[in-house]
This record gives C-alpha cells, structure tokens and sequence, in this order.
C-alpha cells in the first residue's frame, strides 16, 4: 500500500481552493518523512483550508497532494489509511463511550481486533482517560474530549498526523502530555504537520516552521534559516513571524 | 418604555423568541423568504377550510346537539386533549434539559419565578397555536354554517391547552420527585407517547372488540356507545356545551384551565430553576461507568459504521418521543391481527396500509439520524472508506431497525394471511427504501440533536417523504384486494419519489 518511505509524507504542488476569493492560492509544500513541520499564518492565512484538503474533506480546485507518493485524487482510500486527522473542535460521539469510539475508529480503519483492544486500552491509560474509559463522552470536559480525539486518531497508528490547532483549550497538563505523545511518535519515525497560533509550540517542536499568508506559503524553514530570511538573526519567533507576515501583506511587497 | 426585569419585560422577550423561533420553523432559517412563507400559510388555510367544508357542509349538526352529536364532539375534544397534554409533556420536559439560555438567567441577578412564570405560559400558547392550526379552519366553517356561537370553541381550546400545560407541569415535577431527573427525561417522553396515542389507541381497541373495525365515528355512532354515554344536559358534556356557544358553560370551562393553570404556575415556577439546575447535572454530569464489558470483536468498517448507527440510536435521548407514538400505532393492528388469528376474520387487510405508512414514517427519521445527524462527519470523511461504503452501512442501521419492528407482524400476518404477508413485506420494504433515498439526497450537516425540528432542513423532502408513504401505503391496501389496482398509486409514488430526486440539491 506505502509505496516507500523514502518518499516525503506530504507533497503538495500547485494546491488551489477558490471559495469567494482564494482561500489557498498555488501552494507548494512538501513534508519530510519523520518530520515534525508546523503551519503558521494570520487567521484567514489558508491553514486550516489546506489540511481539509489534504485529508480529502475538500476538493482542490487546481494541483495535487501526494502522501508517502499515494496520489490523493487517484487514490483516496489507500492515502487515508495512512494519515489522521485531528481538528481544534473534536467531534466525537457524545453517546458512546471514549473506548467505545476507540473501537469504532479502529473498525473504520480496519485494525484487527486483538490489536485493537491493545492499543485502545494503552492509548486510554497513557492519554489518562482510563477513570472515563467506560463513560460516555457528554460528561467528558474539553481537553478530555480534545485527548479521546487524539487517541482515535493514534489507534491505527497513522504515519502522517494532521493536526489542526491541537492545544486549544487544553490546559498546561494536558497540552504537555500531547507534546509528548506527539515527540514519541516522531521519534518512532511518524510524520507530522500542524497549525498552531501558539509561537512557542512552533519554536520548541518543529524541525520546519511554513509560514502562510493570502493562500501562499510565504517562508519555510528552520527556526534559524526563517530569522536569516526575516533579516533579524538573533530575534523570537514571534518577531519574526510578524516581520514575515507583513512583509508579505504590506502594499508592494512580494512574497519570499 | 418597559422596565426591565418586571413580568411585562420578560414578556415581551419570550415573545420575540417564540415569534423567531416560528419564523425559523415556518422559512427554514432562511432570509427573504416572508413573503413565500405567508403566501404557503394562506394557501395551506384555504385548503384546509375546503377540507372542513367538504366534511360538515353536509354533517348532522343540530342545535341543541342531540346525543350522538354531543358523543362525536366529547369525542373529538378529547383525542385533542390528549394530543394537547402530550405535546406538552414534551415542552416541558424539553424545558428543563435543553440548556438555551437557562445559565445565563439562572446567573443573572434577575427573577428567575417571573421569567419562569411567563415561559410556562408561552408554553400555553404554544400548544393552543399547534392545535389551533389544525381546529381553526373546523371552528370557521362551523360559524360559518350553523352560526357565531361555535367561534366559543376558540374559548376552549385555550382552556384545555392551560390545563394540558398545568397537568404535564405537575406530572414532570412529581416524576423530577419520585424517580429523579436521571430518568425522568426518558420516562417522560415515554409518557407523552402513551398520552398522545392512548386515546386514539384506546378507541380502536374499543372499537375493534365492539364493532369489529378500527373506524372511532362507527363507534361513536354505535348503539353501544350510545347508550353508555351520559344523557344531554348532564354536566360531563360542559366543554362540548361550551364550544357550541353556551356562554355560561364557556366562563365555567375557561375559569377551570386558568384555576389550574395559575395554580400550577405558582406551584411550579419557583421550582423551575432548582429542577433545571438538577436537569443540569444529568446532562452535565458523569453517567457510571458502563457494566457491561466492550467486546472487541473482529470488525470490518462496513461492521463498524453499522453497529455505531445501531447504538447512537438506541441510546439517542430524544428518538423515544419522536418516535414511539408512530410504533405506538401499531398497537390496534396487532391487536386486530391477532383477533383474525382466533376468528378466521377477513379484516387482517386492513393492517398492510397501517404498516407500510408506519414504516415509511420511522425509516424516514431512522435515515435522518444516520445520514443528516452524523457528528462527526470529519471522521467519516477522513476514513479510508468509500462514501458508497459509508452510504451502504447507514442504509443497512435503517433497515435492520425497521426489520425489528415490522418483522414480526409480517411473520405474524404470514400465519392467518400468506398473500397479505407479501404484500406487507413488499410495502414496508420500498415505502422505507423511499424514505431512506430522500433523506439521502438532501442530506444536511446538522447536529443529531436537531432531530425534532428535521422536517425544517428541507420542506421538499418532509412533503416528499409523506407522499410517498401515504401512496405506498394506498397501493398496498389495494393490492390486498387486486394488484391492478395497485398501479395507479404506485405510478403516483414513483412520481413523487423522481420529482424529490430531480428537485434534491445534491443532484443540483
């Protein structure tokens, strides 16, 4: 199904998305195999717009998105196989219980079900949600629900993570123990890409930051090869994400 | 200028809410739809007051009412009323768990016993409108016909929709008391269903053992019936008295809803909060923990989606009352089926168009909830699963939920009537396909908890979806007798059935 993991988890050529002006506008992206890239932008950058079509929940409009070399268009299922996809607002079945949805996830996934079981009941006692394994989910606060959102969409053990703005509403315990689930399956050689508005989650954990504004990807690199092309060598994260985003929206300017 | 805070204030602001909400449900949320909505409402009134025409231009009313007049209209009132105490039932169990606005009033610094007060009476209002929207046309042409004094009928309706609202109050409060608010938003909604269908039940099981027919008028009319029922003049005929003008009758019928109606108010409204807040605490709160222990059994993702439909919709809080008096209807069938097993009677074909029309009406909201109220689309969506696939599992929920309920009298209808039994099967398989295709092509994204107002999301399909229930159920009562006869209404539902395809949006 993987054709080979030589191949970057994530290329995108020439993405476009048109809703009533362009939402993602000729982006090219590419995500190394057992990278950990992050997303920046100032809202309405095209963040969020671009991973909904990576994960296939909105159609291009224009270019193609490859996945470990699966073409996404020509192969849907086989790409989806292999990536997750979790948003800021989880969406979860307040009916069922945080295993019960495990095992509904891993169904739909096609996980076996002795594997299953492992990995549900590990997920459950490592995110701490083993006091609420058995109760339903409309009990659950927000950083619980955000945390059986993360092991649904850790129980198939994806190789690409797709993550949209995963810490919020978490609080520090909780947004600590998703960093660390998500460094250990980076270590394991998982891929990663996600948006974040929290600067300092980028400076600490990416190996990449992209940074996006009016649809197209602005600057990309490390933390250091992004302060070079800002012109401020030495500044934050947060400096330099600024003088990148107005640069590019300032009147006349041209995008890196 | 109105103070804010007083009874006036808090008035005027439910009434805005209400009149909203109506406009909501009336245009489907949509904008710049005013004038459609009222040229709809006037074209629905004027057909309605044809349908009352054409039914009591011709009807024996004399005045003063003689006995079988004064049974048919003691009769009507109060299947009204028990449809009136159920929709209330459900308002005000509705009123206490869904959250709205309550943790902003019940924060607030204001008196929550006045807002309380003045959204129990909306509550009254309410439920008059709902019954008025159907009665209205049938009051019109009644003072029209036989004289003003029938326009005293608007007197009791309002009267019975005060006792409705403070009867339901003092029932939900003594469940809140008696069993808890953990069960009492189930055993409610269970009780609002058995109100709302006892009466028409309770009559076609009276009429089935008496006059062999599940028909209320030829029990209302028989000698029987007459015969027990009080003699005219006899105060248990008041309300029927007072909606036939007899205005001393109307202030004695009318004092009585608003006695009780006040007196529930007083009783209820300084509660309401403390109810809403324990209401609250279940919604809110944790449920223990699940006895029974998650089997992971091997699953394919078709298994998967299928067995996650079935217990969403088990566990789905609001489903009972939505559809428990549509199974609840299903009773008097059975129950004359089984009398056919005993008796070798020839009437078990009046069970086929009862069953296919049911069906078609459960299919419709099952497919609803699977299709339009999946809450987690994304998930879905994400999945390395076909939308065939995802299409094919939810179908297969559907049907499985409708094998359950209607199998069993096809199995049963297969003992005294082999042929019947056929065509049952037959009709409540494609009277649901019908309902699942049209909830599919205008399927909406919308919250599962949305369900009581889904017919809103689509005018096209709710209208589409009972055409076409009705036409198989047509063909499937004439096909018990000859199947050429049948053609004809099923031509018409496979009308209906490509007009929805051709008008749905997911095709556009």
């Amino acid at each position: 199904m993987v054709k080979n993991s030589s191949q970057p988890a994530l290329e995108i050529r020439g993405l476009s998305k048109q809703f009533d002006r362009p939402a993602v506008d000729g982006l090219d992206l590419t995500v190394r195999a057992g990278e950990f890239y992050t997303l920046l932008g100032p809202n309405g950058a095209g963040k969020t717009t671009t991973l909904r079509m990576v994960t296939g929940l909105l159609k291009p409009d224009r270019g193609s998105i490859k996945v470990f070399g699966i073409d996404l268009s020509a192969d849907p299922i086989a790409a989806k196989q292999i990536m997750a996809w979790l948003s800021d607002e989880p969406m979860i079945y307040d009916r069922l219980t945080p295993l019960e949805y495990l095992y509904f996830v891993a169904g739909l996934w096609g996980v076996s079900s002795s594997t299953a079981e492992t990995r549900a009941r590990d997920l459950v006692a490592w995110l701490g949600l083993a006091p609420y394994a058995e109760q339903r989910c409309e009990g659950l606060s927000k950083g619980m629900r955000q945390k059986v959102a993360l092991a649904g969409a850790l129980v198939h053990e994806p190789r690409l993570i797709i993550l949209d703005e995963p810490f919020t509403g978490l609080d520090a315990a909780s947004a600590r123990l998703v960093k660390n689930v998500l460094r250990e399956r980076v270590a394991e050689g998982c891929s990663v890409i996600m948006t974040t508005h929290i600067l300092e989650v980028a400076e600490r954990m990416a190996d990449r930051i992209g940074v996006m504004s009016s649809g197209r990807l602005v600057a990309e690199g490390t933390l250091q090869e992004l302060q070079r092309q800002a012109g401020d060598g030495g500044a934050s994260l947060e400096d330099t994400f600024l003088a990148l985003v107005s640069a590019d929206t300032a009147p006349g300017s041209i995008a890196a | 200028m109105i103070r804010a805070g007083t009874l006036p204030w808090f008035a005027q602001h439910e009434t805005r809410l209400l009149w909203r909400d109506w406009a909501w449900l009336l245009s489907g949320g949509r904008r710049r739809r005013g004038f459609t909505v009222v040229l709809g409402l006037l074209v629905f009134f004027g057909f309605m007051h044809m349908v009352a025409y054409s039914t009591l231009a011709r009807a024996p009313i004399a005045f003063p009412p003689d006995k079988p007049l004064l049974v048919a209209l003691g009769g009507t009132l109060l299947l009204y009323w028990s449809l009136m105490l159920s929709q209330a039932m459900e308002a005000v169990t509705r009123a206490f768990y869904a959250r709205g606005d309550l943790e902003l009033i019940l924060s607030s610094s204001a008196s929550e016993e006045r807002l309380f007060a003045v959204r129990i009476g909306a509550m009254a209002l309410s439920v008059a409108g709902m019954s008025l929207a159907l009665a209205a046309p049938a009051i019109n042409i009644l003072a029209w016909l036989h004289g003003a004094r029938w326009l005293a009928a608007y007197g009791v309706v309002l009267a019975m929709a005060m006792t409705a609202v403070a009867i339901s109050l003092m029932l939900t409060i003594t469940l809140f008391r008696a069993i808890g608010p953990k069960r009492t938003r189930l055993v409610a909604q269970i009780v609002a269903a058995v109100i709302g269908a006892s009466f028409v039940i309770g009559v076609q099981i009276v009429a089935i053992l008496t006059v062999g027919t599940m028909s209320r008028l030829v029990l209302f009319q028989s000698e029987r019936m007459l015969s027990l029922a009080p003699a005219p003049g006899s105060s248990w005929w008041l309300p029927v008295d007072a909606m036939m003008g007899n205005w001393s009758a109307l202030a004695v019928v009318f004092a009585l809803g608003a006695v009780m109606f006040a007196s529930a108010v007083r009783v209820c409204a300084p509660r309401f909060g403390e109810l809403a807040v324990a209401a609250g605490n279940v919604s809110a709160g944790r449920r223990s923990a699940s006895r029974r222990t998650l089997n992971f059994r091997p699953k394919s993702p078709g298994q998967a989606l299928r067995g996650k439909e079935w217990v969403l919709l088990l566990r789905d809080p609001w489903l009972m009352s939505q559809s428990l008096m549509q199974l609840l209807y299903l009773v008097p069938p059975f129950f004359l089926l089984s009398r056919s097993f005993y008796s070798q009677g020839s009437s078990a074909a009046l069970v086929v168009p009862v069953a296919i029309m049911a069906a078609g009406q459960l299919a419709g909201g099952l497919a609803w909830l699977a299709i339009s109220g999946e809450d987690a689309p994304d998930l879905i969506a994400s999945a390395p699963v076909s939308a065939y696939r995802v299409w094919r599992a939810k179908a297969q929920a559907v049907a499985t939920g409708i094998g359950v309920v209607f199998g069993p009298l096809v199995v049963l209808l297969a003992v005294i009537a082999p042929l019947l039994a056929v065509v049952a099967a037959i009709g409540v398989i494609i009277a649901s396909a019908s309902a699942t295709a049209i909830q599919f092509w205008f399927r909406a994204q919308v919250k599962r908890s949305l369900f009581r107002r889904r017919h809103v999301s689509s005018r096209i399909a709710t209208f589409a979806e009972a055409l076409c229930s009705i036409t198989w159920a047509s063909a499937g009562a004439l096909a018990t007798s000859d199947f050429r006869f049948a053609v004809i209404p099923a031509v018409m539902a496979v009308a209906f059935l490509t007009g929805a395809w051709l008008l749905s949006p997911k095709r556009a």
